[in-house]
């Protein structure tokens, strides 16, 4: 067995088991971490797949900004004890629940071997891209020509955000009730 | 030639966008809700990123470009909400959220 296909099989064994553990996980801090997991095997996926730039955005922006973010928000509400939600629901409920995912599941599975794509090949393969000067220039290249629109209006989202942020998570003012 | 195909990474995305399906549907509580989001959030991104390497295109990655940027938004404002309601219910359970008024 080759490297590829040897770091294939570890990562995504790690995202699947890692992906069960985030939500059967009764303890939030715990499901956080199997998380964490998830998107490093995701991140050596990427790598796999020669996406060195996507690999290096996923550690820096989901591993380190979005679960700091969960993390953080955990400790934040500081629950006492943890909520026995699946517990919660009832057998029926949980039954439903696997077997309409599970449906799901098979038919993309069905459709992703079975499908054919319509899209026409381009040129740019991984040669092409080792001349043009490494995956992350030909991207940049792109994001900054073609794209630079789209590039702009997410910052436009992101100020949205900030904004919607801010004021959802502001606390009342001093007389009002409130305060996490 | 790579060594594995591109239809195995396919179905890894699946079966980790169904796992995150099935976590949001069988959770109560919001902050597990929003991870299993994040679940198929990748899960999609994993799928882009193949498609772009199956069509010999960067389109697919900087398409995951953007995606990112839309999850760090919504898991912010998500994040958010959820401080908001805790504020308020003093719970995170997505059942105790019943009430049309103050």
């Amino acid at each position: 067995m080759d490297f590829p296909v040897l770091a294939f099989s570890v990562f995504s064994t790690i995202a699947i088991l890692g992906s069960l553990l985030v939500i059967f996980k009764k303890n939030p801090v715990s499901s956080a971490f199997a998380l964490v997991l998830v998107f490093f095997a995701f991140a050596g996926l990427y790598a796999l797949l020669g996406a060195h730039l996507v690999a290096a955005l996923q550690i820096l922006v989901y591993a380190g900004a979005i679960m700091v973010l969960f993390v953080f928000v955990i400790m934040l509400l500081n629950q006492d004890e943890p909520v026995h939600d699946l517990e919660a629901t009832g057998v029926i409920y949980r039954v439903v629940a696997v077997l309409s995912a599970t449906a799901l599941g098979a038919v993309l599975v069905r459709a992703v071997l079975s499908g054919k794509s319509l899209v026409p090949v381009g040129s740019l393969t991984d040669e092409k891209i080792a001349s043009l000067g490494g995956n992350m220039k030909a991207i940049s290249e792109q994001l900054f020509t073609d794209r630079i629109f789209h590039f702009e209006l997410t910052s436009f989202l992101l100020l949205g955000a900030i904004v919607a942020t801010v004021t959802l998570a502001k606390r009342k003012g001093r007389g009002e009730e409130g305060g996490v | 030639m790579t060594a594995f195909e591109p239809w195995m990474l396919l179905v890894v995305s699946v079966v980790v966008f169904c796992i995150g399906l099935l976590g949001l549907i069988l959770r109560k509580n919001l902050i597990v809700m929003l991870m299993s989001i994040e679940l198929m959030l990748n899960a999609v991104n994993l799928c882009f990123v193949t498609f772009s390497k199956m069509h010999q295109l960067l389109d697919g990655h900087l398409t995951v470009l953007f995606v990112m940027t839309v999850a760090a938004a919504e898991s912010a404002v998500g994040l958010g909400l959820v401080i908001a309601m805790f504020r308020n219910l003093r719970s995170v359970d997505s059942d105790q959220i019943q009430l049309l008024r103050d």
